[in-house]
């Protein structure tokens, strides 16, 4: 067998993560490609997971963190996809690594440089509802642990250059390209959050109590913009009622996508459990179309959401939201499909849209350059849905994760291992036949 | 308690204080750590560094080590989770032990939680290191060591997740038993008409699949066989197992579970069992495997009714689940019955259409387009069965949605039932010594990052053995097995941990307590005695805690290592040089 032979994974997070793990761990140098300055993903995003409520970076941290150490794993962060070519065996790509105007090998990540820039801009990891500076880390878990300058931002005060003791600001740092000889390719991108301010009728963007649900991951997690604290957006006042609003652009054909994100259900049962568990005082509703807990052990999370935690769950898809312009607080107008009647749920200080996740815009530029296809929705097609769930349609790169078509954490990961393994299977094959061993 | 005989020398201390920027050196007091620390017993040198994880920070270490002749070294900065394994490589590049170092986290424990207390935090930052050091001088030197794996798969099971993993392992170079217990091979699907989303026959997928496992020179199958008993463990297990009342011995590195499930019988439910024209959705797909003509002869359905969720989505574990597929199937079939018989009526009576995802909210559509007709009924008020006169069925049925009761006069009654555990399970989780959860489906190490791993290494599940999943899902595990299972036996070897229990024969009276408590499965019971398999202890702990001899000693956190922290935790004075600081 092969080792030593290289595979390029694009995406950095869980579904990415757990490929070069299983990959690196037998003998194959992988180099794990990722668009942001950090591995870690969505994942890293979120406050707890559901079923089990383990808090999400403390268990994906050592993850990240022994990608960062494995000796069989280079990671380009910061870096995008320019060019691939070749076949299965024999894939020659380039990767454009933007410049962070930090030495890598010399920062150690203690954040003085951060502490004295003048600039504040709104950060990403936490949906834009906090604030980071022009050089910064994303998060406080971020892997590498380097600091970035962010160019667009930067005023270039140099401040950070003198307050960094360890010298590692570099302003003379340039793009960097890089070539590799790579056997397979495993793509794992991930997915985006579909924003819903053009349903004008939720008022998202206008009404500052709305959030959708990755801003409230952000919002209640204790390393976000308020420290865990569970608070109104619009004014910090402490809330007494707060609403879900499920498939929010999901599901239909008037806004958004057609299909069903998967998660949105058990990720809102989460999020109302997190709420009941930090203020029992708080009344929880989930407005839902069909409660889908397909998954191991999540009708029983359900269950005991409903029973043990009071979680009201009603069956409506919300007509709108609207604002009280003295109090910010929201009214809430649905048709009770039981009853039949057109109700209303007021003083509601916080709404959360479960929008749809859908795929990343990018796939479409990654499949320019690599050669397979996407479905009609923007996820990456595979050959076969049911026999080769994780075969793209150019042998030799295989897909894995959300950017295949919607799924929960443990599908992704199981998909990653797949992905991997169908990899290793790919060169196994490749070699047997090189050498003439019809394996 | 055992003491591993080591040369004895005099412990001589090295330490480290990291000032991390300002993170650490911003609150506590560094420099005067440093006085501090050079008082204390043992401690040979100390110094204090800007970033003690740079490049030049290490080489310091380096230095030191060899210029003082360093036995021990340990570092004041931040957390383990990160910065062990750099600094423990520093020690083993400058020739001392990487278990001889000890990291002491002054800042997490300290300048951060204190950041507004200065000089508290300088005076904790000085018991964090203090007790690190009392620590140090009674460490001692471990090894990693290895296990061989055979490069052997045991796959037991050979429905398609099985048959799909037995390949996929072969393709990779490893030798395969494929080991199932009925005399074909096909499981589940052998009962399926046609799959969806894709409305291909299952039949000829599946003997695809089997007639390229048949004709694969690295795998051995053994139909009509079942598994006697597995013993040894990741790398070495012995298996006997059973074919046509023959014993069958071989050995294999890892062991895959693909048993898959069965479809559950509702006996009692909804007249099951006392018409003939209520079918589960199994028994629909049989009649439809015979193709239209034959079913013709059975009957022409005018009216058909499906119903969800009988016997699943309980009040109460075993079957509180939802079993995922059965929502998809009832479409499928649903479909399939109006194309076959365009007049007919054709309902299914759901609670939540589980058609998650981006194809099977894409069928739910086409069914619906294609006029079946979805009734939705609440939990409380599940549908009625009653005989009538002409040999049909009627279906009284409270629409949750409309608000009102309606007869539904059927010929055909189908029943989705879920996907239940097999009955042999519980025994293949005793010989396997891997547990079953609350709905009796093989439980994985962890939910969300290991769903195919088991706590025990060497031992994987994949397919409907670990909970109801689609061919797709299925076949996605079986590829993620044969990474999971192809890693050590790719490597041949794995590493065991260094930090694990160890028995002291004559305390142990063989109670089989730890046995019982191991997580991992790493306690055997020989002889009256307890043994640890070093290559599945994980070093957790759990037995030395509870065993009642206290005949269980920890490597790397033995009684005296931890009582020597606690003691100097609460000094007041100056302390002492500890009695016992050569080992």
């Amino acid at each position: 067998m092969s080792e030593k032979t290289s595979i390029l994974v694009i995406g950095g997070g869980i579904a990415g993560i757990q490929a070069s793990l299983d990959l690196a761990g037998r003998g194959f140098q992988v180099y794990l490609l990722e668009e942001t300055p950090t591995i870690g993903g969505r994942m890293a995003q979120l406050d707890k997971t559901f079923p089990t409520m383990d808090c999400s970076i403390c268990i994906l941290a050592p993850k990240m963190m022994e990608c960062f150490r494995h000796s069989n794993i280079k990671l380009l962060t910061y870096g995008e996809l320019k060019e691939i070519k070749g076949s299965v065996g024999n894939f020659h790509v380039k990767i454009l690594q933007k410049p962070r105007y930090v030495d890598q090998t010399k920062c150690t990540g203690c954040g003085a440089c951060a502490e004295h820039c003048p600039i504040e801009v709104p950060n990403e990891f936490d949906m834009e509802l906090g604030m980071r500076k022009a050089i910064y880390m994303p998060m406080p878990q971020a892997v590498p642990r380097c600091m970035t300058v962010d160019k667009e931002n930067c005023i270039e005060c140099k401040l950070c250059t003198k307050m960094c003791q360890a010298g590692a600001v570099d302003f003379q740092q340039q793009p960097q390209e890089v070539d590799l000889n790579v056997g397979v390719v495993i793509i794992a991108t991930g997915f985006n959050q579909y924003d819903p301010s053009e349903i004008v009728e939720y008022g998202y963007k206008k009404q500052r109590n709305v959030l959708t649900a990755l801003e409230f991951e952000r919002w209640v997690c204790a390393s976000g913009p308020v420290g865990g604290h569970l608070l109104r957006p619009a004014d910090g006042g402490i809330p007494k009622k707060i609403a879900f609003i499920q498939c929010v652009g999901s599901r239909g054909s008037k806004f958004g996508a057609p299909f069903c994100s998967s998660v949105c259900c058990m990720y809102a049962t989460k999020e109302a459990l997190i709420i009941r568990e930090h203020a029992p005082d708080v009344s929880v509703y989930i407005f839902y179309n069909e409660l889908r807990a397909f998954g191991k052990g999540f009708q029983e999370f359900v269950n005991r959401a409903r029973e043990d935690y009071g979680v009201n769950y009603i069956r409506s898809r919300p007509g709108e939201i609207r604002e009280d312009p003295k109090t910010k607080s929201l009214t809430i107008w649905y048709d009770d499909t039981f009853t039949r009647e057109i109700k209303s749920l007021c003083d509601v200080d916080l709404v959360v849209l479960c929008a749809a996740l859908i795929p990343r815009e990018s796939n479409k530029k990654l499949a320019e350059i690599t050669g397979i296809e996407l479905d009609e929705c923007g996820f990456f097609k595979v050959t076969h849905p049911l026999m080769a769930p994780v075969d793209s349609t150019v042998p030799g790169i295989y897909v894995c994760g959300y950017c295949q078509s919607p799924k929960d954490i443990p599908d992704s990961v199981a998909q990653a291992s797949a992905a991997a393994a169908r990899a290793a299977e790919a060169l196994a094959l490749v070699q047997a036949q090189r050498t003439g061993d019809g394996a | 308690m055992i003491m591993e005989q080591q040369p004895k020398e005099k412990a001589r201390i090295g330490v480290f204080i990291c000032h991390c920027g300002i993170n650490i050196g911003g609150v506590v007091n560094v420099p005067h750590v440093v006085k501090y620390v050079k008082t204390l017993p043992n401690v040979t040198y100390a110094e204090d560094n800007m970033y003690t994880c740079s490049a030049e920070g290490i080489d310091k270490i380096k230095a030191a080590i060899k210029e003082h002749n360093l036995n021990r070294v340990v570092v004041a900065s931040c957390t383990p989770r990160t910065h062990e394994p750099l600094f423990r490589g520093a020690c083993a590049d400058a020739g001392v032990n990487p278990y001889l170092f000890e990291l002491a986290n002054i800042r997490e424990h300290c300048s951060w939680v204190h950041m507004r207390e200065p000089e508290k935090a300088t005076e904790k930052a000085k018991d964090i290191v203090r007790m690190a050091v009392a620590r140090a001088s009674f460490l001692k030197a471990q090894e990693e060591s290895e296990v061989a794996v055979d490069p052997t798969a045991l796959v037991i099971g050979g429905g398609i997740s099985g048959l799909t993993s037995a390949l996929c392992l072969a393709n990779q170079g490893f030798k395969v038993y494929l080991v199932e217990k009925e005399p074909e091979l096909g499981g589940m699907l052998r009962k399926i008409f046609k799959l969806y989303p894709t409305n291909e026959e299952a039949q000829r997928i599946l003997e695809a699949s089997i007639n390229t496992v048949m004709s694969h020179k690295n795998i051995n199958t053994l139909t009509n066989t079942s598994i006697k008993s597995v013993d040894g463990y990741i790398g070495n297990f012995e298996v006997t197992a059973l074919k046509d009342s023959e014993e069958k011995k071989f050995k294999a590195g890892t062991v895959i579970i693909a048993t898959g499930a069965v479809e559950f019988k509702p006996v009692g439910l909804f007249g099951y069992d006392k018409y003939d024209k209520v079918l589960t959705q199994v028994d629909l797909e049989r009649v439809l495997q015979t193709g239209k003509s034959a079913m013709n002869k059975f009957f022409k359905p005018q009216r058909v009714a499906m119903i969800q969720c009988v016997g699943a989505r309980e009040e109460k574990p075993p079957r509180a689940y939802c079993s995922r597929i059965c929502c998809m199937v009832a479409v499928k079939n649903a479909m399939l019955i109006k194309e076959w018989y365009p007049d007919s009526a054709v309902y299914i009576l759901y609670q939540d259409m589980q058609t998650y995802g981006k194809d099977y909210e894409d069928l739910h559509r086409k069914a619906r387009d294609a006029g079946i007709i979805f009734i939705n009924y609440a939990k409380q008020t599940p549908p009625e069965v009653m005989p009538l006169p002409d040999n049909r069925l009627r279906l009284t049925v409270y629409h949750a949605l409309l608000g009102e009761k309606r007869d539904l006069d059927c010929d055909l009654i189908v029943l989705s039932t879920p996907l239940v555990q097999q009955e042999t399970a519980e025994e293949l989780s005793k010989i396997l010594k891997v547990p079953l959860g609350q709905d009796k489906f093989f439980l994985e190490a962890h939910v969300k990052l290991r769903p195919v791993d088991f706590a025990t290494d060497g031992i994987y599940v994949c397919g409907t053995a670990h909970g109801p999943k689609d061919i797709g899902e299925s076949i996605s595990q079986a590829y993620a097995v044969s990474s999971r299972a192809g890693g050590p036996m790719a490597n041949r070897k794995v590493r065991t941990e260094a930090i694990t229990a160890v028995v002291d024969p004559d305390r142990c009276v063989g109670c089989r307590m730890c046995e019982k408590l191991c997580p991992f499965g790493a306690h055997r019971i020989e002889e009256g005695k307890s043994t640890v398999i070093d290559a599945l202890c994980k070093g957790c702990g759990v037995c030395a805690a509870a065993c009642l001899r206290r005949a269980i000693t920890m490597r790397h956190f033995t009684d005296d290592q931890i009582m020597a922290e606690v003691k100097t935790a609460f000094l007041t004075e100056a302390p002492k040089p500890p009695k016992a600081p050569t080992v």
